[in-house]
């Protein structure tokens, strides 16, 4: 009540401004006549017992506060007042200690204590609005007790507190950047709060003092998508920008395919959301251009996702924030979606419609086709703000095209006509700029726009003439009779710029009016001295030129306007005017260019190009406010380029329990197992694919009865580099690859020694699968004897093929071959040896052995081809995965395989083998690792360098890799001698182990010292494909480097193996059940490894 | 984000700043005055400008510029749209958002601010939250200043110590609104009548050319609701025809996933008024207009004066009665004088501001309204080329012109049974016909 009264009495005085401030002040009511005097009323009140009155005073220094009037030297008398007991006064109280503690630094110290306490009240509220005011009062002295009381809140039970602790942070960094360090730590705590009171207020500190510290986000990542839906809808919009930042980072541009595709229709059959049904199309693309199909990263997705029903916000910047989110971040058959929203902002407030209507913009020069059907959204209405009309207009004439032309000048008719003259003007040029876009209306548009000459308003009739000039340049010839027409318009016009571009327009194309154009200049040398200074300066042009193409008639004419300009008061003119003379007349001192007089002035001049001013703004980041003014606000952060690949995505993976973090990983798996149904080559890795993905396609796909598919797949893969299938038959180069395997198998005589024991073993093993196949499954035999067809078929028809290649290539064979070969050997063993009856007579037999007996067999027969690979302990093909695509790596393409044999140097790496190719026409040279970027703990042996690759040759080296026994991917550059890769292995979990021999009781004694905690056991439904113990063997094997133990019985299969860094044991059983019910046990300390690895078989097993 | 705040009046008078960080000089607002300079209206003044050091970003709504002062990068709607969830505030609290009521309330208005912002970040800004921490002006509280006038200072102390906290702006219980998970409404409301009325409003966006044919014409509706019940309700409420919406925005209390599924509204509503959602009828269906107009402006070249003659009448009103029907014209500058008659309604020419305005009041079937006569120009000046736009306004009572129409309203999770309304109205929104 009683401020009010305050103001009343305010009101009558605040017109009469001139008088002393005192004069009008409420607080003095008439009685006192100095400030000293007046203040001593309120400090009076101010130290009263009465509540009220305090009340009263406060009240009215707030109100002084608020019209801006010096209230500072109460600094002393309302500090006291910081402890009152009456709510409404202490509320006040802080509303002065905050607005003039900076200005008395020392008195707001005394006020700190009761803060202090009000921090460790139990009541959260209390100790919420305690912290806001400590952290509001700018006093630099309290930096170190602020930070401690954020520190101390951060950790507070209260999600309330936390979040006014969130909103500290950015207090305290302003009056302290020293804090720096020390506030990102509370950050990156209160990031990780699972709340979504908090979420908003620190995505908001973070913006404010570390928005580079992209790296804190990864952890956070799939919390906030998931909390943002229930986030209030300022925390929203601060989340929303960070994350498109944050996905600009992360993520590949699922744009980047379309791009290099044909440009320019629109992709409306993507129209449904699905992933799968894109992809279908995206790889179909793909394969015209052989380029990596485009997968998106499942947290990709869930953005897109969960940002998609905040475009139904009743808050505009919300909506805002989103639809920038997807124009920055979605595919292009997506981002539709948007415009509804953005068009349903048009019937806010103007202001709103103003930003938005900027932002359309933008946006439909890059995507037309997204806002076409909302046209008529976007017609003028007489009623709207001029600033409205005008970008209106830009966006109905970014929409013209050939088909809705017609209409857009129908209604820019109307516009015409319009009041509001500045309005027409922005039409006119519209209406030049559709005419110059769309040839098809370009007569049309000239014609109305003559007609508008005899406007009766000068700036609409200069504004056509400017823009006329504009269009009659692209095609002149045509249009004499206009120019003609625009001469007489001479007498009439007065605007500068419009009388500027008749004269230009007459001298340029004075050769289509010859006889008027004299006439023209003759007028103007009349009124040369009366004109503007444009008008001038084209008047001297429009001599000049005229004086080249007809100095009989017009030399005493030039010579007169020369001479005025020569004595303008404007220098530009004059010097116009000297250099001019000097150019066209020429005269013994005139050098050798006035013979080119003619070529300088009438050179053909391009057209100009009509352009929308909002081209190119959308380097900026939509809606932000740097966009709308197309300059760099303080504090914009830039929107990064979409990274050429991404990077390791397992950064996102959160650290939880194991058990629920089991779970979780199957809900991922669940939608990752589908790849394989849309694209094969896309099961060849990728970067974008994760950790588990890995895996999956790994094992999925190296099993037995795959092996139909997985030899087209594969063959597919390598088709390019090498014929794979004719091995055999090449002796020579056979015996190349046999020196180079003997070299190579040099220092793993242990393994090979090994080998050799097995081999003994070789003819009982291999006999054991084919009596399977043969007695029980009748499938398993098609499906071998079908690959081999297949193989065989191959064999033939690309014999003769192969072998050119051979020889065009005389580089020692690529180990890659070999391991094809190795792989499609083991099948034809199956076939040929397989007449044993029982496999329960040789129960005993291993089955990584049998393998390995099987390569040496094949290596027997055929005399020497031994590669690298060709002793690793391995069974069917190795998975082959990319790690550089030849698109991305600018003709170089780089795919990797595990190939499970120990690394040299080190027994605790794995050992990867990386082979390049050389596609381009050039040599690449000196390829080396570079900077790698690892998890800690990981190490890495490079490879030697490769010093020249020349062109379409091949080459193999080996690395070794220590993981650490975890998942996580090694990143690093590949370096050629010009360019540079970022490129990342990761590895399946199987190929984290290697395998170890154990007898039965020893597998039993270890398992059941690893019980408990460290036993993951699941029930599984074999798959089709997956009878037989044989199948079963091969499939764990291909799916993890383990070695099979010798069992007693049929239904039970056993693998052991240890881990490569820690050496921990993995032990792996499965017991088959009646019908095809199976179950499998994982026993292994890192429990980590053990989940992983028990999903994994689970899925090789039920295929 | 948001440094500080001016509210300045049309006149360029700022008579009120609040700073969330250091003191900015009111000095800023200059860059304003120099816009608005610039700019014939004030709705032309650009809602952002770049200053040396600063950027002003504004909003004009009721007279009054709310100028935000920024110092580095935010998205522009963000401040816009805050500013006007202000001005809402204020409406709320005072009844109206006006220079003499937010100078007579300037206390509470200066705590509101301090509630809704913190840092320049929007800390509170629903209404229900904002209400339990500050007590809008009761009515006895207002009269007391009315009668007082605020000039018997000591009468009024007296008075405010006899009712203790009585006067307090500030709610004596601290919020709990905040520290829930739906912040909008606030606990512990009790009624002793319990009702929720809903309002569907429809308006009409057309654009009419000279021939009366429709260049464009669409209908946004929006669903108001004023919901009294105690306790926590959990309402439904489901539409017959919900197929007819085609873009929806909602409040934060409405659960999108049910929506998505059901199509029904489902939500917890907050206290008192509140705008449930708006929507935009599927493009497809055929918008009716309810009124045709007949117009025929013409200026002679010789004689300095010109014709107007307008007919209004009813079409495709479904049976029910148009009222409030106002058309206003904004006549070129020229036009001095307007000497018309009216067979219904009355007709008014400010030659000020060239704006006539014909109110008619309800269309009959019977009796067409008609204004016709002559206008005078300046005498000298040319023939104006342009032809004046007609802004139609109308009314329809008891009718969804899209034909939408509330299934039923549930309640659950209370025992009580509450009153339940349902109200339609038509409106003409930016209604223009071309001449």
């Amino acid at each position: 009540m009683s401020s009010s009264s305050a103001f009343n009495d305010e009101k009558g005085g605040s017109s009469s401004v001139g008088e002393p401030e005192y004069g009008h002040d409420p607080a003095s009511g008439g009685i006192f006549s100095s400030d000293y005097k007046r203040h001593d009323d309120l400090k009076e009140m101010l130290d009263s017992n009465k509540d009220s009155l305090k009340l009263e005073a406060m009240k009215r220094i707030v109100a002084m506060i608020a019209r801006g009037k010096n209230a500072s030297d109460l600094f002393p008398a309302v500090v006291k007042n910081v402890a009152c007991k009456n709510i409404e006064v202490k509320k006040l109280v802080y509303v002065y200690l905050v607005r003039y503690a900076e200005e008395q630094q020392d008195l707001a110290l005394l006020s700190i204590s009761t803060f202090q306490r009000g921090l460790k009240d139990p009541n959260q509220l209390i100790r919420a609005s305690a912290l806001r005011v400590l952290s509001s009062i700018r006093v630099t002295i309290i930096v170190p007790i602020m930070m401690l009381a954020i520190k101390e809140a951060a950790s507070d039970m209260s999600p309330y507190v936390r979040k006014t602790a969130a909103h500290a942070i950015p207090k305290l960094y302003s009056l302290d950047p020293d804090q720096k360090d020390q506030l990102i730590e509370v950050i990156e705590k209160l990031l990780a709060d699972k709340t979504t009171l908090v979420a908003g207020s620190v995505v908001m500190a973070f913006e404010e003092v570390c928005p580079e510290r992209i790296d804190l986000i990864h952890k956070n990542y799939r919390k906030l998508c998931n909390l943002l839906i229930d986030v209030e809808e300022w925390g929203q919009v601060v989340i929303i920008n960070m994350l498109t930042r944050y996905a600009r980072t992360q993520f590949l541009n699922p744009n980047a395919n379309e791009s290099l595709l044909e440009e320019g229709g629109e992709k409306t059959f993507y129209g449904s959301d699905e992933e799968e049904g894109k992809e279908d199309k995206v790889e179909a693309a793909a394969l015209v251009v052989k380029r990596k199909p485009y997968v998106m990263d499942p947290d990709h997705r869930l953005l897109l996702r969960n940002t998609k029903p905040l475009l139904q916000s009743r808050n505009a910047a919300v909506v805002m924030a989103v639809a920038q989110l997807y124009f920055h971040l979605a595919p292009k058959a997506e981002v539709g979606v948007i415009a509804k929203a953005l068009v349903r902002l048009m019937r806010s407030h103007s202001e709103v419609q103003y930003v938005v209507l900027q932002n359309v913009a933008t946006m439909t020069i890059k995507r037309r086709g997204m806002f076409e059907p909302y046209l008529k959204s976007f017609y003028i209405r007489s009623t709207d703000p001029t600033q409205i009309k005008v970008l209106k207009l830009e966006v109905l004439t970014n929409l013209a095209n050939e088909t809705n032309i017609s209409t857009i000048l129908r209604e820019f008719q109307t516009y015409i006509k319009s009041m509001d003259k500045d309005f027409v003007a922005a039409t006119i040029q519209a209406i030049g700029r559709c005419a110059t876009n769309i040839g098809e209306v370009r007569d049309t548009c000239l014609n109305g726009l003559v007609q508008l000459l005899s406007n009766r308003d000068e700036l609409v009739v200069a504004e056509s003439v400017v823009v006329i000039k504009k269009l009659l340049q692209m095609q002149p010839e045509k249009h004499s009779d206009i120019i003609k027409h625009m001469a007489k318009l001479t007498d009439n016009i007065q605007v500068p710029m419009a009388r500027a571009s008749i004269l230009w327009l007459i001298g340029e194309y004075c050769e289509h009016v010859p006889k008027i154009a004299p006439d023209v200049l003759r007028k103007m040398a009349k009124s040369f001295t009366n004109e503007e200074d444009i008008v001038k300066l084209q008047i001297l042009n429009l001599a000049a030129k005229l004086y080249l193409t007809n100095s009989k008639q017009t030399k005493l004419l030039t010579q007169y306007v020369l001479n005025l300009a020569k004595y303008d008061q404007n220098y530009d003119i004059r010097d116009r005017a000297r250099f001019i003379r000097q150019l066209i007349v020429p005269t013994d001192k005139s050098g050798a260019l006035s013979k080119y007089a003619k070529k300088l002035f009438l050179a053909l001049k391009p057209a100009p190009v009509l352009e929308s001013p909002f081209k190119d703004r959308d380097h900026f980041q939509l809606g932000s406010l740097s966009h709308l003014l197309n300059a760099k606000a303080g504090g914009y952060q830039e929107l990064p380029d979409w990274p050429e690949s991404a990077p390791d995505p397992s950064v996102r993976n959160v650290e939880v329990p194991e058990w629920t973090k089991c779970s979780s990983r199957e809900k991922r798996k669940e939608k990752k197992v589908e790849k394989p149904f849309y694209s094969d080559s896309e099961g060849e890795s990728g970067p974008t694919e994760s950790a588990d993905s890995d895996s999956d396609t790994g094992s999925g796909s190296g099993s037995g009865s795959d092996s139909g598919s997985e030899d087209s797949g594969s063959e597919s893969g390598s088709e390019e580099s090498e014929g794979e299938s004719d091995s055999e038959k090449d002796e020579k180069d056979k015996r190349k690859s046999g020196k180079k395997k003997a070299k190579k198998t040099a220092p793993e005589s242990e393994e090979s020694e090994q080998s050799s024991t097995e081999e003994q073993k070789k003819s009982t093993k291999s006999k054991e699968p084919k009596d399977r196949s043969d007695s029980e499954s009748e499938d398993e035999e098609e499906s071998s004897t079908e690959s081999s067809e297949s193989e065989s078929e191959e064999e033939s028809e690309s014999d003769t093929d192969a072998k050119k290649k051979k020889k065009t290539i005389p580089s020692k064979p690529p180990p890659k071959q070999a391991k094809k070969e190795k792989k499609e050997m083991s099948l034809l063993d199956l076939d040929d040896f397989e007449p044993t009856p029982s496999p329960q007579v040789t129960p005993v037999s291993n089955f990584v052995s049998s393998s390995l007996a099987t390569d040496l067999e094949g290596l027997s027969l055929t005399d020497t081809a031994l590669s690298p690979s060709a002793a690793s302990p391995t069974c069917g093909p190795l998975k082959t995965y990319e790690l550089l695509h030849r698109i991305t790596g600018e003709g170089l393409a780089v795919t990797y395989c595990f190939s499970r044999r120990p690394f040299t140097g080190d027994p605790h790496m794995v050992s990867v083998q990386i082979q390049f190719t050389n596609n381009t026409e050039v040599e690449a040279r000196s390829l080396r690792v570079l900077e790698p970027k690892l998890q800690s703990g990981m190490r890495i042996a490079e490879f030697p360098e490769i010093d020249v690759l020349p062109p379409g040759e091949i080459s193999t080296v080996v690395m070794g890799i220590d993981f650490c026994d975890s998942t996580q991917a090694a990143n690093f550059q590949l370096c050629t001698h010009t360019k540079k890769f970022f490129v990342t292995i990761q590895p399946p979990v199987g190929e984290l182990m290697m395998p170890i021999f154990m007898t039965e009781n020893e597998f039993k004694k270890e398992q059941g010292q690893l019980m408990g905690m460290n036993e993951i056991t699941e029930k599984l439904t074999l798959g089709e494909g997956c009878r037989g113990d044989h199948v079963i063997i091969q499939r764990v094997i291909s799916t993890a480097n383990l070695s099979r133990v010798p069992c007693g019985s049929a239904m039970e299969c056993r693998f052991a193996g240890k881990t490569v860094t820690s050496g921990s044991l993995v032990l792996v059983t499965v017991v088959t059940k009646e019908e095809r019910a199976a179950q499998v046990t994982v026993n292994c300390e890192k429990m980590l490894i053990g989940t992983m690895l028990v999903k994994d078989i689970l899925q090789a097993l039920s295929q | 984000m948001i440094h500080s705040l001016f509210l300045v009046s049309t006149a360029g008078h700022i008579f009120l700043e609040k700073h969330w960080k250091s003191v900015i000089s009111r000095s800023v607002c200059d860059y304003l005055f120099e816009a608005q300079g610039k700019a014939s209206a004030p709705e032309n003044v650009p809602p952002v400008i770049a200053t040396p050091h600063h950027y002003l970003i504004s909003v004009y709504r009721d007279r009054i510029f709310f100028v935000a002062v920024i110092q580095t990068e935010v998205p522009p709607l963000f401040v816009i749209e805050f500013l006007h969830r202000v001005a809402e505030t204020f409406q709320d609290y005072f009844g109206e958002c006006s220079e003499a009521s937010i100078k007579d309330n300037v206390v509470i208005v200066y705590e509101l601010l301090e509630e809704m912002l913190d840092n320049g970040f929007p800390l509170a800004t629903e209404a229900n939250i904002l209400k339990e921490m500050i007590k809008p002006p009761t009515i006895l509280r207002s009269v007391v200043n009315t009668i007082t006038g605020g000039r018997e200072l000591r009468s009024v102390f007296a008075w405010s110590v006899a009712q203790g906290s009585g006067s307090s702006n500030v709610g004596g219980t601290l919020p709990t609104g905040q520290l829930s998970n739906i912040p909008w409404r606030r606990t512990g409301v009790k009624y002793t009548n319990n009702e929720a009325y809903f309002d569907v409003v429809e308006e009409i966006d057309a654009i009419l050319d000279k021939s009366g044919t429709v260049v464009f014409a669409e209908i946004q509706g929006v669903i108001d609701a004023c919901v009294k019940l105690s306790g926590m309700p959990d309402l439904t409420l489901s539409f017959v025809n919900p197929r007819l919406l085609d873009d929806v925005s909602f409040h934060p209390c409405v659960r999108f996933k049910r929506w998505e599924a059901e199509r029904v509204l489902s939500f917890i509503p907050p206290d008192g008024n509140f705008r449930l959602m708006s929507y935009h009828v599927n493009a497809q269906n055929l918008v009716a207009i309810p009124v045709y107009v007949k117009q025929n402006v013409s200026f002679f070249e010789t004689g300095s004066s010109g014709r107007l003659d307008i007919t209004v009448g009813p079409k495709q009103t479904m049976g029910k009665t148009i009222e409030d029907v106002v058309i206003t014209v904004h006549m070129p500058k020229v036009v001095l004088n307007a000497n018309l008659t009216t067979n219904q309604g009355t007709s008014t020419y400010d030659p000020v501001t060239k704006v006539l305005v014909w109110d008619i009041g309800k269309l009959n079937q019977q009796k067409v309204p008609n204004l016709k006569g002559s206008l005078s120009l300046q005498s000298g000046a040319p023939r104006p080329d342009e032809n004046p736009t007609l802004n139609i306004d109308l009314r329809i009572q008891q009718l969804a012109i899209s034909g939408l129409k509330v299934n039923r309203l549930n309640m659950f999770g209370e025992k009580y049974k509450p009153f339940k309304g349902v109200k339609y109205v038509t409106k003409a929104g930016k209604f223009q016909v071309r001449t």
